[in-house]
């Protein structure tokens, strides 16, 4: 029974560490932004395949296998940067403030041309560059084999993430400002604070975020049409749980469902798919806030 | 004269008969096919299309249907069941379309069969797999061109029990949908029916789709059972044994997937030796049986040569389909006097007909549904190619794996016994490498 609680702690924290990567940047474009952006998904995904070819690039052209490592990174900052710098200026600047049917389908819609990008780009076939996982080779625990690179990588990743955005949010300007747009837009903007900028900082940040999972993720899986769509579910169930806007939040939530859903694999499989919303729906029952949402006052 | 104007006058009626006759016969022959254009699934999708496409035009060079060309029209599946439905609807009824080459998905099957009974088009399931369509209903204009899955699924526990007799333990990692339950549900049917006392150790069905097997995986690792079954497909296929091979899984238990022949390009070296692979029908690119036959060689490699991958089991399906297609017209004008027939007399000419794809002759039984032979082997190196091939390849005969007319599969697998293990119906055909 010690082994088997063992072997689930370790598969959950694998599991959250990366859900936590795109999740948490979801998050921070609702608390900032208040825009639910679907086409999170899509900077997930974009961000994996480019991160596959530029790993495929760099064997390609014979250089040194670990500069995938680097190359994850550069592949997230490409994406975030670029897709974040033309899709808020042209797009949802047109839309903060107005109805949330209408900012929902804008994001849908970038959602869906992006899917349809990915296909004209990288084809519809399965791709897979793992060397960034065989690389690091395995660790044995209780006679099971794990990656080193899913076991050890990808938390302390994670980990390095939640520290960063903890730092910049609190000491550098910034990330107060962000976080002053966060607690009160209309106080924020009337100390003077240029709250167009704070939106397109926050959304290049959060899409970097999402590309930079995507990137991770990608030694790990196939990247076939529609990982996104799949990504985005679970995050949406993360940001949601946690309430949205928190940072801290979404760490514990992704922990929480993480371990939830490898747990289930090991004691209640038919549970495995379901337990994420399972999490979400008796939160929400209890908390309709989230878990980590402070209940704040309407204003009128 | 008057015998004079008597035989003018025949000769007139016979002009003009024939002049009628012509008339009937078609521009072209409106051939309906639709495949996950989009999606996850478009791995087969893709490669059917592509079959399609060379296929129609070999068959148009060489003279059409009948004399007729084929006019390909291809709808994507990946746009959802109600969107197939009502453009099947527009291509049949605004088109008017002769023949529909559907589908992939076993859902999409199971609406369009009651459709086309409704417009009265002739439409054959090229691909999907669910074996209740026939078992369930009867059909007057629906066929199916290949085998269905619990053929596919007896002859996966055949080649097992025949190349790993001893195995006691056995978890299945089945993708959790209609195929990934109903395919395990029939596979361990037939296996408690010929190994009764094998024991089940874990029923995994992860997400369709998932990007992740870590826990399942971890899990088998601790449970260490003997063998372990997917019939997951595509990206899910591709990931769930890259994650195994990395973490040592593949070392650990006996590795069966009927549905990775379709991968082994795909997972090149990642792929292990003695992985125990099927194609969903007689398909292998480097069939033993047909490899020296030109026609066939000369197909896989223009077809390598125009795609860069070597054909997988949805090319194979479409040429059954395309070829039964030709057959049925031909052997439907032969009956007809030489005249164009109608829909009737084409699916009557189906009904019995016995044709070839690339591979085994297909019949096509009274139910309409066709008995197809099987192919499944164990992977190995090559020397020429970057990927694993099939070694130990044995085939198992559509009639003696796919159940009976009038019985379902479900039932029918259960009245199995060990005897089919030595029956006549198994070729034993080695490996090409």
């Amino acid at each position: 029974m010690s082994q088997l609680i063992l072997l689930a702690v370790l598969d959950g924290l694998a599991y959250a560490a990366l859900v936590f990567m795109v999740a948490v940047g979801l998050t921070m474009i609702f608390g900032v932004m208040r825009i639910l952006n679907v086409a999170h998904g899509s900077f997930y995904a974009i961000g994996a395949y480019t991160a596959a070819s530029i790993s495929l690039g760099i064997l390609g052209a014979g250089l040194s296998p670990v500069l995938i490592y680097p190359a994850l990174l550069l592949s997230a900052v490409l994406v975030g940067g670029v897709l974040g710098l033309l899709i808020e200026p042209l797009l949802l600047r047109r839309i903060y403030g107005k109805e949330q049917v209408l900012q929902l389908l804008v994001t849908f819609a970038i959602f869906m041309i992006l899917e349809d990008v990915q296909r004209l780009i990288w084809g519809s076939q399965p791709y897979y560059v793992d060397n960034a996982l065989t690389m690091l080779g395995n660790v044995e625990v209780v006679s099971v084999f794990y990656t080193s690179y899913q076991l050890l990588v990808l938390p302390a990743v994670a980990v390095l993430t939640l520290i960063g955005l903890r730092l910049f949010l609190r000491r550098t300007l910034q990330g107060k400002l962000i976080v002053a747009v966060t607690q009160d837009r209309e106080a924020a903007q009337a100390c003077g604070i240029n709250a167009t900028r704070v939106y397109l900082t926050t959304f290049v940040i959060g899409a970097t975020l999402a590309a930079f999972g995507g990137a991770l993720a990608s030694p790990t899986t196939s990247l076939v049409p529609g990982i996104g769509t799949d990504m985005i579910v679970l995050s949406f169930a993360v940001a949601a749980t946690a309430g949205l806007g928190q940072v801290e939040g979404a760490a514990v939530t992704a922990l929480l469902i993480g371990l939830g859903r490898s747990f289930a694999v090991y004691l209640m499989p038919e549970l495995s798919v379901l337990m994420p919303y399972l999490i979400m729906v008796a939160v929400l029952a209890v908390r309709p806030q989230g878990l980590f949402a402070v209940a704040a006052t309407r204003k009128v | 004269m008057m015998r004079w104007f008597g035989t003018t006058i025949a000769a007139a009626g016979l002009l003009a008969a024939s002049g009628a006759a012509a008339q009937d016969k078609p521009d072209t022959l409106q051939v309906g096919i639709t495949a996950f254009l989009s999606g996850p699934a478009s791995v087969f999708g893709v490669p059917g299309r592509n079959a399609a496409e060379m296929l129609i035009e070999q068959i148009n060079e060489d003279g059409g249907v009948g004399g007729v060309p084929i006019e390909p029209t291809f709808i994507d599946e990946g746009a959802g069941g109600d969107q197939l439905l009502s453009e099947y609807r527009r291509l049949v009824e605004n088109q008017g379309v002769d023949v529909m080459l559907a589908s992939i998905s076993s859902g999409n099957c199971k609406k369009v069969a009651p459709l086309a009974e409704d417009l009265q088009v002739l439409n054959i399931m090229w691909d999907c797999g669910t074996q209740v369509i026939f078992e369930e209903d009867d059909y007057d204009y629906v066929f199916r061109t290949q085998a269905h899955a619990g053929a596919e699924m007896v002859a996966t526990v055949l080649y097992l029990l025949k190349v790993k007799p001893d195995f006691e333990t056995i978890a299945v990692v089945n993708q959790d949908y209609a195929w990934g339950r109903d395919s395990w549900n029939i596979f361990l049917k037939t296996l408690k029916a010929l190994k009764p006392d094998v024991e089940v150790v874990a029923e995994l069905f992860p997400k369709f789709g998932a990007a992740d097997y870590s826990t399942e995986i971890s899990r088998l690792s601790a449970m260490r059972p003997d063998v372990v079954l997917s019939t997951s497909w595509g990206g899910d296929l591709d990931t769930f044994v890259r994650q195994a091979a990395t973490r040592g899984l593949t070392r650990q238990s006996t590795f069966v997937l009927p549905l990775a022949e379709s991968s082994l390009e795909r997972l090149g070296s990642t792929l292990p030796e003695g992985v125990i692979v099927g194609g969903r029908g007689n398909h292998y690119f480097l069939h033993p049986e047909y490899r020296d036959e030109p026609a066939f060689w000369n197909f896989m490699t223009a077809y390598q040569e125009r795609t860069g991958e070597w054909p997988i089991y949805p090319v194979f399906h479409m040429s059954q389909a395309l070829n039964a297609l030709d057959k049925a017209y031909e052997s439907a004008i032969e009956a007809n006097g030489g005249a164009w027939p109608s829909t009737e007399q084409v699916a009557a000419a189906m009904e019995g007909m016995t044709f070839r794809g690339l591979t085994s002759p297909v019949t096509i039984r009274s139910d309409h549904q066709g008995l197809e032979d099987q192919l499944l082997g164990t992977t190995t190196s090559s020397d020429e190619y970057d990927f694993k091939v099939l070694d130990n390849i044995m085939v198992f005969s559509g009639d003696l794996v796919t159940t009976p007319v009038g019985q379902v599969t479900a039932e029918w697998v259960q009245t199995l016994d060990r005897s089919i293990l030595e029956a006549d119906g198994i070729r034993e055909l080695g490996g090409v490498n």
